[in-house]
């Protein structure tokens, strides 16, 4: 009790705050202060370029002759009547698609073998984390290397175990693989490289859906007498399908605008056979100098894009209520 | 069938064996290409431009020559500064400009809060492939046209959407009753934000400044149609139009500039890969 | 928000809540689908006195911690008008109300040390280090833990952590500590030795408390008075002994009392007595005006020396299942499935509107 007489000694007042509101406490205001200048930042230099793509994409504007002149529809009838065009499109969903399902795939298994304990984790995660920490020109390079038409390692490798280079291999008697060079190798090289960089993003997305999954259900699983298998089809696969489905998302999206893997490879060689959109429009507009019809083949790929984003974003959504 | 313990054994030390094999499997296809690079850039020329060598081995004495052509005949320290102080700046920016809008998201508990991340989250989509004619336009109409600055400018625009995103999953994880308190105890919304919501969100917004400055590094097209001179590039489209001149490649310095590059951002990624995760899981299951 | 000047009763009342309404509505697709929001608080109005321990009793998800988060600020109210010491303070955020609230976490920071956190509220007082560093040693050696000011609340166990977090709402003064069920967090055990130190803290700063729990032992033991709450709605404020010998209604009647109260519908009323008033006709004084009521014993519990019996009676009203609870002292001997004399003292009983549930 001689401590409650000391308070009375120590009673100097708190200094109230003015009562008042200010704007610090009003949470509307507030809430549009915060969000101000990120949204401001984003419509200045994406909504902005967005429009003024949009506004390329019907113009005739070039590198040489900058000033804008409206044609309408003409560069998306140009670029529709390009063969190449459509060889990119389809090259386009080839690559994604086929990337898509081999990421989720081998990101699930990446995912499973890094959260098993085992000694020696971190060094394993840190290689398995190399292809997409690493700047994607850079990576591209290491692997231009690898698939070099003459000095390629791999092709040293199959020749070294009898697959090719003699006549009568099964690869061919040739003394390399021209993994480049070939339309149909060149494209798998391509997918490889994109599905080797980015498998350990959609491997960290999915850890992250797998440590979600309570432990209960995993052991309720096993108490109730559910061998590995049948635990990962009907427990852990269907928990971690909205994750997945976001690492799809990121991984469609990498994907789809993605020229860098393209670029430095093949540079959409040969004769066309790895071209995607992208490329395409950088070609045209940039080196090709054409701003008008590099605009209209960028802009195609947009609502294409948005729709799979959407329906993706949906389906998670769905996944969850359920 | 009657498993006995002993098969039960069997079974396990088998799955042992299997995770082990699996994880140094998964190790190496990963990081093939980078070792295959360190091998690579310490050869001679006559050693690796010669198919009939075994290209794992050397076979002639190693050289650090290529390594030094590197560093003092390329701009590839300027490069990496460029890279160094483009990502800290953006990061700093998208700190900045996104955690007030993650937390204005998070918490600040307004109706349309729900749309207006879905719609931080779509500008993800608009890639740069679609943006890059026009902004190097607007980057010409502001004077930075080859000036790293201009990268400075326009990398935010990737890295704040995905920040945001992240972050509002850390900013979720942190129990309401703490600001709350904070503001009984004296303190105003931005007081309890800045004194007790930011130190305890601070190991996400390090995963997520990790993450952005990855994105940073790795960009490619605007940093290929925004700078040419060599002392404004970035390590992304330096080293590559560097050391690559016509179809000379300079394949060993280009691999030392790979390894380089990959081991920092891959180690220090690897040290918040745990906090990384916990934040994407609440940002992507509670978004 | 037109309030009206206060009603001046200096010193005495701290605060007063009047005609409080908090309604959520269910975010836009509700809204937008014409469907009316939730009312968490439905017009609540409450007083308390200078010094007072108020208790906010009721079920999970009656509104009282809506309630107290209402007169700390946290949320803003639909309608209605808070009042502290006389003044509206509706509107204003909550560092501007004189007031220190304890969570039912105890929402210490935890990556601040225990003194760290006991001086956060003064620093934004602004008051100067040695002041503070002086008033946060008062606070807690009032409340024995000076040894732990070094720590991170991550080494506390639960009653060490309640205490740092009582330590940090006194440092502010306030004029009236909130407290939201903070015993909740704290194993069976500490809880009543919890209670016991959060009752004499309270006697010892003589700060009024408004204190809120679903936990009725609780709500008796510390409250100097009790508000039932219900739906939104305050259904009784008083003493705990009038909350419990003279229940407003049948939800109070029900709500409190364990085993509750039992309820007899006869006509267009409920007949209501408490399981101790039940007592075998044996153990009435001969004096004693009484209601004989047969009791059909079908089932008996032991529990901590006294009896629970569970049966039907007939002969009050409609025959309904009703609980005697017997104590220690009374040794009639019972047995389950025969019928014995009960009774109930005549001012024992309490009668209730079958239709409103309200006292008649």
């Amino acid at each position: 009790m001689s401590a409650v007489r000391e308070a009375e000694v120590a009673r100097t007042p708190v200094r109230l705050p003015a009562a008042r509101r200010r704007f610090a406490d009003r949470e509307g205001t507030l809430a549009w202060l915060f969000l101000m200048p990120s949204v401001v930042y984003i419509l200045v230099l994406v909504g902005v370029p967005f429009v003024l793509a949009i506004g390329f994409a019907l113009s005739d504007v070039t590198a040489g002759d900058p000033s804008y002149d409206y044609v309408g529809l003409r560069n998306f009838r140009r670029i529709f009547d390009d063969p190449v065009f459509w060889r990119s499109l389809g090259n386009t969903f080839i690559f994604t698609g086929v990337s898509m399902v081999l990421i989720v795939v081998l990101g699930k298994v990446l995912a499973n073998i890094m959260i098993a304990n085992f000694k020696g984790k971190w060094i394993v995660r840190f290689l398995v984390l190399l292809p997409w920490t690493t700047p994607v020109t850079l990576s591209s390079i290491a692997w231009l290397w690898m698939l070099d038409s003459i000095y390629s390692p791999i092709d040293w490798v199959l020749r070294q175990v009898g697959l090719l280079g003699k006549p009568g291999d099964l690869l061919g008697s040739g003394s390399n693989m021209y993994w480049l060079g070939e339309p149909g190798l060149a494209m798998a090289s391509v997918i490889t490289v994109h599905v080797w960089r980015l498998t350990p993003l959609a491997a960290v997305i999915m850890m992250a859906g797998l440590m979600a999954i309570p432990r209960d259900l995993e052991e309720a699983a096993r108490v109730d007498g559910a061998g590995y298998w049948r635990r990962m089809f009907e427990v852990t696969i269907p928990l971690v399908l909205p994750v997945a489905a976001v690492a799809a998302l990121f991984g469609t999206i990498f994907t789809f605008t993605d020229m860098a893997v393209v670029d430095v490879l093949t540079n959409g060689g040969p004769n066309n056979a790895t071209q995607v959109l992208t490329s395409w429009a950088f070609f045209r507009g940039i080196d090709g100098g054409d701003v008008g019809q590099g605009a209209a083949i960028a802009l195609f790929l947009f609502p294409i894009l948005l729709a799979a984003a959407i329906a993706i974003l949906r389906a998670v959504r769905r996944m969850e209520v359920g | 069938m009657v498993t006995t313990a002993a098969g039960y054994r069997r079974r396990y030390v088998a799955s042992r064996v299997g995770v082990y094999l699996l994880a140094i499997l998964a190790a190496l296809l990963c990081a093939a290409p980078f070792l295959w690079s360190l091998i690579t850039a310490f050869k001679q020329n006559r050693d690796l431009y010669n198919p009939q060598n075994n290209p794992f081995l050397f076979n002639r004495p190693a050289t650090p020559d290529h390594i030094t052509y590197l560093f003092q005949h390329t701009a590839f320290g300027t490069f990496a500064w460029n890279t160094l102080w483009v990502g800290v700046l953006v990061v700093g920016i998208t700190l900045v400009l996104g955690l007030p809008a993650a937390y204005a998201l998070a918490r600040l508990d307004r109706p349309w809060a729900g749309w207006f991340g879905i719609g931080i989250f779509l500008v993800y989509l608009v890639p740069p492939s679609l943006l890059f004619l026009s902004l190097s336009r607007i980057v010409v109409a502001w004077g930075l046209q080859d000036s790293t600055w201009s990268l400075v400018l326009v990398y935010p625009t990737i890295t704040i959407p995905v920040s945001v995103w992240l972050l509002i999953g850390f900013l979720k994880g942190i129990p309401k009753d703490i600001e709350e308190q904070a503001m009984v105890d004296g303190y105003s919304r931005v007081g309890a934000f800045i004194r007790a919501v930011v130190p305890l969100a601070f190991p996400g917004i390090v995963a997520v400044v990790v993450f952005a400055f990855t994105l940073t590094a790795s960009e490619y097209i605007y940093a290929l149609s925004f700078v040419s001179p060599t002392s404004q590039k970035v390590i992304s489209t330096g080293v590559p139009t560097e050391l690559v001149r016509g179809d000379v490649f300079f394949w060993q310095s280009l691999q030392a500039a790979t390894v380089l590059v990959a081991v920092p951002i891959a180690l220090v990624f690897n040290l918040f890969l745990d906090r990384f995760i916990a934040g994407f899981t609440q940002g992507a299951v509670k978004g | 928000m037109a309030a009206e000047a206060p009603d001046l009763r200096p010193g005495r009342t701290v605060v007063e809540v009047r005609g409080l309404v908090k309604e959520y509505d269910g975010g836009i697709g509700r809204r937008a689908r014409g469907r009316g929001g939730v009312r968490a608080i439905d017009g609540v109005d409450l007083v308390t006195e200078e010094g007072e321990y108020l208790v906010l009793l009721g079920p999970s998800g009656c509104g009282k911690t809506t309630l107290l988060r209402t007169i700390a600020g946290l949320e803003q109210p639909t309608a209605g008008d808070v009042l502290i010491n006389g003044q509206v303070v509706t509107g204003l955020p909550p560092r501007a109300r004189k007031i220190a609230m304890v969570f039912q976490s105890y929402a210490l920071y935890p990556h601040k040390t225990v003194l760290a956190n006991i001086v956060f509220p003064l620093r934004a007082a602004g008051m100067a280090r040695p002041e503070r560093e002086r008033k946060a040693r008062w606070a807690a050696e009032l409340l024995g833990i000076e040894h732990l000011l070094g720590r991170k609340p991550r080494a506390l166990s639960g009653g060490e952590r309640q205490r740092v977090a009582l330590a940090r709402a006194l440092v502010r003064e306030p004029d009236v500590f909130l407290l939201d069920e903070p015993l909740s967090n704290l194993d069976a055990k500490l809880r009543a030795s919890a209670r016991d130190e959060l009752k004499r803290f309270q006697q010892d700063v003589g700060t009024t408390t408004i204190y809120v729990t679903h936990d009725q032992v609780e709500a008796m033991g510390l409250g100097d008075r009790i508000a039932v709450l219900s739906a939104g709605k305050v259904r009784q404020v008083g003493k705990p002994m009038e909350v419990y010998d003279d229940p407003a209604d049948t939800f109070v009647a029900t709500f409190i009392g364990s085993p509750p109260m039992n309820l007899v519908p006869r006509d267009d009323q409920l007949v209501g007595f408490r399981p101790e008033h039940l007592l075998p006709e044996s153990a009435f004084a001969a004096s004693v005006d009484r209601e004989k009521v047969p009791l059909a014993v079908d089932r008996i519990e032991y529990l901590s020396g006294d009896r629970h019996i569970y049966g039907t009676v007939t002969g009050i009203g409609k025959p309904t299942r009703v609980v005697s609870r017997l104590p220690a002292t009374v040794d009639t001997p019972v047995t389950a499935g025969e019928t014995y004399d009960f009774a109930v003292a005549r001012d024992r009983l309490r009668f209730f509107s079958a239709e409103t549930g309200l006292r008649i």
